[in-house]
């Protein structure tokens, strides 16, 4: 097959091209192409975070045209790969494409390094405190990358990424990011019309993740620290970066694309006015933000988690010679300010963009192509979710070279489960939470 | 209005333990009062009957799964007459929104849900910023729809369930056999249903058209409505022997299911009073993860539904079944 000819040679290549990763790349990579000769056109997958989504990561990998087989699989807890073995090994015709036999199963904070150099393609989709790790290490073993937004929690971990992303350019490893709006048809030929100035220049909007929240596990007797927070991931900034990082990112980095550029500045309001009990970590439950471009244009954001009250997933631009009112909207349009139609895209036959993303990377992999790269925006994007925590933590305007360049590290020191996290609850067992005015967040 | 509602009061705190409000005359309508909340839930009383299920050949938009029409025999019961809304729904989905809403109206035991299984928090929003409060909720599975009737019957103490495909059909037809609940006549249809033309694109408030002839709001429009059966096309073609009683196709696989009426997503012919639609994988295209939610579709943002209650209460042993379908995970 020529395509898979194709394909060992961009593999091969991808491995050797700098000189700098190949003693490093060298050794996994010959296991892995050695794997390969013997079984024509499988693309190898290692899941690295065996969550819900991970595991519908996996799914969607296996359900492209090309022949995937998920070899390796990694995650902090036994009983979350177990569980996301089991759904994997359930329908019969991704069954066929899983083979994960029990020594490449990798349990602890480490796993992740074993199960990497055994795969062609990664998918990395732990809670995004560890991304930065993990995706420098695929990166490094020289690695083809699926991984889930967001990709850092703080901005050394946004550093950290883009050095990564640059690395990953010089390889020529493809890099699809789970954005999945820039995936999703409708945001596509929407977008697409806004940048050909369908509607004028834009020159403001709002972004919306309303919403009642997600999932909570109670404390059990005798869990240690680590382990808590590990289970509770959503409410530890040092894993998820507070909801305006986990959620809104996705709506953040729709504005960014429209503006085709990232915030210079922000400034913003939040609290915790609902979700305040110790169950809830030290996450805020809702925050607002003026997003300010270079070009004066301000996007306003706003994100929370009340229960049981109007809810909005959604964006808005306002533009000099029209709007759109909502890019959600199944059936959304750009129109003009007396709302006549100018482009209206009814979304209705569109496939899973979670699955288009998922193609599309696995048919340029097959195919030999380096065509993805979507680490930097996305980091950038990342960045400017936290620009705005930084903004609501600390009740200060906040510019983005500090901001980008701040040194506040969340991560603890160690990770292990008697270890523990630097931020702790009190005697009552709440935890510090940001105070405007007094939190220092750059 | 207000002393008559009283008088019943006391009646039923005679006859039914403590289900103020709640009628088993099978002629009345009542109030479902929602303990621990200040939320209530109409329900109309459907009188027993005969009719003919089905469109005939002749109906314009009929589909070959409306037919052959035949005899169904339907036992009384009551019909909500409202789709189920956010407000309601909500105080299923959110444990901690309905202990805050029961510390406020005191007098309901929160043990008594505490038991029910709940969704898993949506991580979309599920109204696709259409409205919440007054408006139907929507992007429930059915399987999440019978476990709110679960919870509503650890909530009340009175058994709520799904229509069946059979029953909805009767309600909605309310004695009639035309296309339409209000006759044939499509120039009608925007005085009883919100559906393509007059939704702009996004669902109403329920209640908000005419009602037809046995009071039932939104039969046609606004939502579509789950019912309890598996949507089998040929079912009727099996069935049609003389008169059937009570006819239920029970689920067996996770799709397709019937679900009935049309929404403001559909064209006219979809609302027809006959008019079946089949669920669809795809309504979870959407959801990321593996396995798929049990709970929430992610793209079906026409689908809610409406609750009934039998005249008579099956066996505790039934009502667990209703309660307990299998769950068909869904990879």
């Amino acid at each position: 097959m020529s395509n898979e000819s194709n394909r060992r040679e961009f593999l091969k290549q991808s491995g050797l091209l700098t000189g700098g990763a190949l003693l490093t790349s060298l050794p996994s990579f010959s296991a892995s192409y050695g794997y390969n000769q013997s079984v024509d056109d499988t693309i190898k997958v290692a899941l690295i975070g065996c969550g819900g989504r991970g595991t519908g990561a996996a799914m969607q990998a296996m359900n492209t045209k090309q022949n995937i087989k998920v070899v390796a699989m990694a995650d902090a807890f036994r009983d979350r790969l177990d569980e996301s073995y089991t759904s994997l090994t359930k329908h019969p015709q991704a069954a066929q494409k899983v083979d994960i036999p029990d020594d490449r199963k990798f349990v602890g904070f480490d796993a992740y390094k074993q199960a990497i150099p055994l795969a062609d393609v990664v998918i990395l989709a732990t809670p995004p405190g560890f991304r930065p790790s993990h995706f420098e290490e695929a990166v490094k073993q020289g690695k083809h990358i699926f991984m889930e937004k967001p990709v850092a929690t703080d901005a050394p971990g946004v550093r950290r990424v883009l050095a990564a992303a640059e690395e990953a350019k010089k390889k020529k490893l493809n890099v699809v990011v789970g954005l999945q709006r820039r995936y999703q048809p409708s945001y596509r030929e929407m977008i697409k019309r806004i940048h050909d100035g369908a509607i004028g220049d834009i020159v403001g909007g709002q972004v919306y993740w309303i919403s009642g929240g997600v999932w909570q596990k109670p404390r059990k007797p005798d869990q240690s620290e680590m382990d808590y927070q590990m289970r509770n991931w959503y409410y530890f900034n040092w894993l998820c970066g507070d909801h305006i990082n986990e959620q809104h990112v996705h709506n953040i980095d729709v504005a960014n694309w429209v503006k085709n550029s990232y915030p210079v500045s922000c400034q913003g309001t939040g609290g915790r006015q609902v979700r305040t009990g110790k169950d809830y970590g030290e996450i805020f439950d809702h925050h607002i933000v003026d997003f300010v471009y270079a070009d004066g244009t301000t996007i306003n954001s706003q994100c929370r988690h009340y229960e049981g009250t109007y809810s909005r997933v959604d964006e808005m631009f306002l533009g000099t010679k029209g709007k759109v009112e909502g890019m959600e909207k199944r059936n959304s349009a750009l129109m003009t300010y007396k709302g006549q139609p100018i482009y209206s895209y009814d979304a209705k036959a569109d496939a899973s963009p979670y699955q288009i993303e998922h193609n599309e990377l696995f048919a340029a992999i097959a195919k030999g192509d380096y065509k993805f790269a979507d680490a930097e925006r996305v980091a950038k994007s990342t960045m400017t979710a936290i620009m705005g925590r930084m903004a609501t933590y600390s009740g200060k305007m906040v510019k983005w070279e500090e901001a980008l360049n701040s040194q506040i590290d969340l991560f603890p020191d160690k990770l292990a489960w008697d270890a523990m996290p630097k931020v702790l609850p009190n005697a009552d067992g709440l935890y510090p939470v940001a105070v405007p005015g007094k939190t220092v967040t750059v | 209005m207000r002393k008559f509602i009283n008088l019943l009061t006391l009646a039923c705190a005679i006859t039914v333990s403590s289900q103020a409000q709640v009628s088993n005359d099978r002629t009345k309508s009542y109030v479902q009062q929602i303990p621990g909340s200040a939320l209530t839930y109409d329900m109309v009383a459907i009188p027993g009957g005969t009719f003919q299920m089905g469109s005939p050949a002749s109906e314009k938009g009929r589909k070959p799964d409306e037919g052959p029409q035949h005899s169904v025999k339907i036992e009384p019961f009551w019909m909500g007459k409202l789709e189920v809304t956010w407000d309601l729904f909500d105080l299923f989905s959110f444990h901690n929104m309905e202990k805050e809403m029961a510390a406020k109206t005191p007098g309901f035991d929160l043990a008594k849900t505490d038991a029910v299984t709940r969704p898993s928090p949506p991580y979309v929003d599920m109204s696709f910023g259409m409205g919440r409060a007054g408006y139907p909720a929507i992007n429930m599975t059915q399987y999440s729809a019978i476990k709110f009737c679960a919870w509503l019957y650890a909530k009340t103490g009175e058994f709520y369930r799904l229509p069946t495909e059979a029953e909805w059909e009767y309600a909605c037809r309310a004695g009639t056999q035309t296309t339409y609940s209000f006759g044939n006549d499509m120039k009608l249809l925007g005085q009883y249903a919100v559906y393509k033309a007059n939704s702009g694109g996004a669902y109403k408030k329920v209640g908000t058209k005419k009602p037809n002839p046995w009071g039932l709001h939104d039969m046609h429009g606004n939502v579509m409505e789950w019912t309890l059966d598996q949507y089998i096309p040929d079912y009727y073609a099996k069935r049609a022997k003389g008169t059937v009683t009570e006819p239920y196709a029970k689920v067996t696989q996770l799709y397709p299911n019937s679900v009935r009426g049309g929404s403001w997503d559909d064209d006219p012919l979809v609302l027809r009073s006959a008019a079946r639609t089949p669920s669809d994988p795809s309504w979870k295209v959407l959801d990321p993860q593996s396995p798929k939610s049990e709970w929430w579709l992610t793209s079906a943002s026409f689908v809610g539904f409406r609750v009934v209650r039998p005249l008579k209460k099956p066996s505790d042993e039934e009502i667990k079944a209703y309660y307990n379908p299998p769950l068909i995970e869904d990879y």
